[in-house]
């Protein structure tokens, strides 16, 4: 069979150029050989284990958000009722996801039904067991699923967009699919997590109430006793005020707590900007100053204009921060005031800035891996696949001699092109995906022993130079398709189940194998011919 | 022609006996160790808990940060030092905290203890400035940007910026993270292009660091906290994935070959890990989530070695239609044992490298592909062929028909 060894040679040559290319080439065509070195670098992504840097999984409170929307449904059922004038004895909330209506009224229970199914059809209705006028409306699996997913989504989204005002290279949110309502998040070069996990989970919700009454309680059963009947007066509640850090006051803080309606005519929803500014109240300190979309401007001018004189608490993940009065109408402007420091202001307006967390956020994991750490695993896995490389070339010049010196550069070829496509993907290199590439070398040369061994066999038995060629890497072809689809097999398995080192291990090992085919049969069996092409019939084959 | 091996003939399958002894007691020596043990050595990946590796300028006294550590209220942690007989120079220790300690609602709790009590027992020597060995390149910009002790003017933030690089890389790459003193940076400051162009040279900038950092005499390496419930998680998942990759090549090779053949390759598989495993406890080495990746490759790679072997006999089978099945193995074993010890000792090579080279994060990754390599050649002559061979010789004594026949398969 006539192999055209000019083609295939040409094929071979524009691979190698794509390769070099992919690696040194992008982004810019490099004008020096630093620029080159420097493109290099760049386009081989670093895993956290070689760069350094924080590595974090958070689990985001789902039930939260699900009992949160009970809870507005309840409020809203209750107005609803109220409204539409059905008499029921009360409404309450045993769990999360239901909600019981106590004794209503028998003749009305058909519009009662009416309204549940127009109006809350995330709802499911039936007779409350063991009562004799009572219904009991289950939040639906559907519904259930569809808050998760959203609050979900809403989360990594907010946790995003303040990672991304951090300032770091390159960093990762992204939901962690291996566990439940998990996200991942991946802060390379920062060697100190501290702020960055405060500004994750903080709340950053933020409502502006209406103080109802002018004093503030130091508790909250001083609260209810100071009221009429002993229970506070309809859409109110009490919440707490901020902690005044007590190397501000020099003494001990003491607890208070707001009086405050239930309405917020101005949430963090309304924010247009946040910023830190100096502090007017408190020189030498700083607060948060913030605007409102043009919208809520207009809503809020109303709102302060009919409310002059009473005070606005400034409520904070449902911590009043401070009370100020009213003194005129405001349209746009508001400060948090408080003594902050500039980090903590500048902290706040950010959390402001990229808007609240639907629900709580808890650590599960967190690792820190020093740049030193890294650059020393870089060293390492260097040096470790330089000498493993040597080791290979060597004994493959000794035992196959010339064939040796096929192997030797399909090997060589074989880690160019699993480096540029590296490269091509972007995928990410860690220190096990070093550990892959040494691995790679090693299997990798088993193809060409296996080829090899089969035409020294074939020597051994009288044929002649070209068949025994041939015959060897056609016997051995379906071998090497063979082992290498087990490994391909195995690191198939290790991608799904791994996390990003033992992804980066399979990646690097798949691809090598991959990579492998091509340079350990095709290039090989291209040298052979071209070297077959060039020597005479009779001459013995160096192998 | 350089050969290691010419014409072989060794009746591998008369010593069937010998190489199931040697599993039996590979696998027990490892399972009494196991028992002994309690189960295997699990890393902070399947157990959870709080590691801090930190490196010393000089050697501390394990006692000291013990008591610290007591009095921050973990008296019960665990500190070993790290040792490295080529670097005598380098005095690492880690801190260990159990995952019973671990705090759900502060998982860092742990983290923040431990960082307190070292700061305590290793105070900087001037608490006002900031530490050099904890400086971000960015801070370390910042500061001299505002000293400017070189006179750049207007153009500085950039060159600074290269300065504050050359500084944290020496540091990070050369000294592993911890400057004893300041002068260190003296001389890869003088190579620097950016300092060659300012006024008053390293000795500028040595002395605006000096003067703006104190140096702390530790560095923390390496911090890991797992929370309980995600090692729980991931113990369960580490065994699935085993579990389907070996169901895998099950199906794989019984679709290639015949059931029986399956069957014997997952049980040598299935010896190497469990010896694999056995040899960890003996050694002490922790099983991580980078060990799990080892052993799934190691399945591929023992399944690797059995297919060649297999494959040659269904080679045989067809040529060779008068010898007995055992002969027609041991044929096919010898011809393919050039290949199999030439492959398995180049990877072995590789990997040896990888175990001694490859520094203390792959350790126990490289034992376990060391151990694994040498086990896995072993098992396919040892435990999968001669499995094959025993089960038609007992389907054979069954009394079927043309037994030698229908063992030839297909």
């Amino acid at each position: 069979m006539q192999m055209n060894v000019r083609i295939r040679a040409i094929l071979i040559a524009l691979v190698i150029l794509l390769c070099i290319y992919g690696l040194f080439g992008l982004p810019a065509f490099p004008t020096s050989l630093a620029k080159a070195r420097s493109n290099f670098s760049d386009r081989i992504r670093l895993g956290l284990d070689l760069k350094g840097g924080t590595h974090l999984i958070l689990q985001v409170q789902t039930e939260e958000a699900v009992k949160q929307y009970t809870d507005q449904t309840l409020d809203r059922l209750r107005k609803e009722l109220n409204d539409s004038g059905i008499r029921f004895e009360d409404i309450r909330e045993p769990d999360d996801q239901h909600i019981n209506v106590v004794n209503l009224a028998l003749d009305q229970a058909g519009r009662f039904q009416e309204i549940i199914r127009n109006n809350y059809q995330d709802w499911e209705m039936a007779p409350t067991p063991g009562q004799a006028s009572g219904y009991t409306i289950s939040l639906r699996a559907a519904a259930i699923a569809a808050i998760k997913t959203d609050t979900m989504q809403q989360s990594v989204d907010t946790i995003r967009r303040r990672i991304d005002e951090l300032g770091l290279t390159e960093p990762v949110v992204s939901e962690y699919t291996r566990g439940q309502d998990e996200i991942l998040v991946q802060l390379p070069g920062e060697g100190d997590p501290t702020r960055a996990k405060s500004i994750i989970q903080a709340g950053g919700q933020l409502e502006l109430r209406l103080e109802v009454g002018s004093r503030t309680y130091t508790s909250p059963a001083e609260a209810y006793s100071s009221q009429p009947n002993g229970i506070l007066p309809p859409n109110t509640e009490l919440l707490p005020g901020r902690e005044e850090s007590t190397a501000g006051q020099g003494g001990k803080s003491s607890d208070v707590y707001y009086l405050v309606e239930r309405y917020a005519p101005v949430t963090g929803r309304d924010l247009r900007s946040a910023k830190a500014v100096p502090s007017s109240d408190y020189p030498g300190f700083y607060e948060v100053s913030f605007t409102l979309s043009n919208a809520a401007a207009k809503r809020f001018g109303e709102f302060t204009e009919a409310n002059i004189q009473r005070q606005m608490a400034i409520v904070l993940d449902h911590r009043v921060y401070t009370a100020p009065v009213i003194q005129s109408r405001i349209e746009d402007q508001g400060r948090i005031t408080g003594r902050f420091d500039l980090p903590q202001a500048n902290d706040l307006a950010l959390v402001l800035r990229s808007g609240s967390l639907p629900a709580s956020v808890k650590y599960l994991e967190e690792r820190t891996i020093g740049p030193s750490l890294g650059a020393d695993s870089i060293r390492e896995g260097i040096q470790a696949s330089i000498v493993s490389l040597a080791v290979v070339m060597l004994f493959m010049l000794v035992y196959y001699r010339l064939a040796g010196l096929n192997a030797v550069v399909a090997l060589l070829l074989n880690l160019v092109i699993l480096l540029a496509a590296l490269a091509y993907f972007q995928a990410v290199l860690t220190l096990p995906g070093i550990a892959g590439v040494i691995l790679t070398i090693g299997m990798g040369v088993d193809s060409n022993v296996l080829i090899f061994e089969r035409i020294r066999e074939e020597l051994r038995n009288g044929k002649p130079n070209p068949s025994a060629v041939e015959v060897g890497f056609n016997r051995a072809f379906l071998t090497i398709i063979d082992t290498h689809v087990t490994t391909v097999v195995s690191a198939a398995f290790l991608f799904a189940f791994g996390t990003g080192p033992v992804r980066g291990f399979a990646v690097t090992l798949v691809i090598g194998l991959i990579a492998n085919i091509f340079t350990a049969v095709y290039v090989s069996r291209t040298i052979f011919a071209w070297h077959l092409g060039r020597m005479s019939r009779e001459a013995p084959l160096s192998i | 022609m350089l050969e290691f091996f010419g014409t072989v003939s060794i009746d591998w399958m008369g010593k069937a006996k010998f190489f199931f002894s040697l599993s039996i007691l590979l696998l027990a020596v490892g399972g009494i160790s196991l028992f002994l043990h309690g189960g295997p050595l699990y890393g902070i990946d399947f157990r959870g808990g709080t590691l801090l590796y930190v490196r010393f300028v000089k050697e501390p006294s394990i006692s000291v940060i013990r008591s610290s550590l007591a009095q921050g209220g973990f008296p019960q942690a665990n500190i070993q030092r790290i040792g490295n007989l080529a670097r005598p120079d380098i005095h690492e220790v880690v801190i260990g905290l159990d995952e019973r300690e671990l705090n759900e609602q502060h998982l860092d709790a742990g983290r923040i203890a431990i960082e307190d009590a070292l700061h305590r027992s290793f105070p900087v020597p001037d608490p006002a400035k900031p530490d050099l060995n904890a400086a971000t390149p960015a801070a370390i910009a910042d500061t001299l940007l505002r000293r400017d002790p070189l006179g750049f003017g207007s153009s500085a933030a950039d060159r600074y910026k290269a300065i504050a690089a050359v500084i944290t890389n020496f540091r990070d790459s050369q000294r592993g993270g911890l400057l004893a003193s300041v002068d260190e940076l003296r001389d890869p400051l003088t190579a620097s292009a950016d300092v060659q162009q300012g006024r008053g040279g390293a000795a500028a900038v040595v002395g605006a660091l000096r003067d703006a950092y104190t140096e702390g005499s530790f560095a923390i390496r390496n911090v890991e906290i797992v929370g309980p419930k995600v090692g729980a998680e991931l113990r369960q998942q580490a065994l699935l994935a085993t579990l389907y990759a070996l169901g895998g090549m099950l199906v794989y090779i019984a679709f290639r070959f015949e059931w029986i053949y399956g069957a014997a390759a997952v049980l040598a598989v299935f010896h190497d890990v469990l010896i694999t495993l056995g040899l960890f406890s003996i050694f002490r080495f922790e099983i991580s989530l980078t060990v799990i990746a080892a052993l799934l490759t190691l399945v591929g790679y023992s399944m690797n070695d059995t297919i060649v072997i297999f494959d040659r006999v269904r080679e045989n089978l067809r040529i060779m239609r008068r010898e007995k099945l055992s002969e027609i193995v041991n044929k096919a074993i010898n011809q393919t044992l050039s290949r199999t010890i030439l492959t398995s000792g180049l990877t072995f090579l590789t990997v040896l490298v990888l175990f001694l080279l490859g520094g203390s994060s792959l350790r126990a990754f490289s034992f376990a592909m060391v151990v694994g390599i040498v086990v896995g050649t072993y098992s396919s002559f040892g435990i999968a062929a001669p499995m094959v061979v025993a089960w038609y010789r007992w389907r054979d004594q069954k009394g079927t028909v043309g037994a030698v026949a229908s063992s030839r398969g297909r």
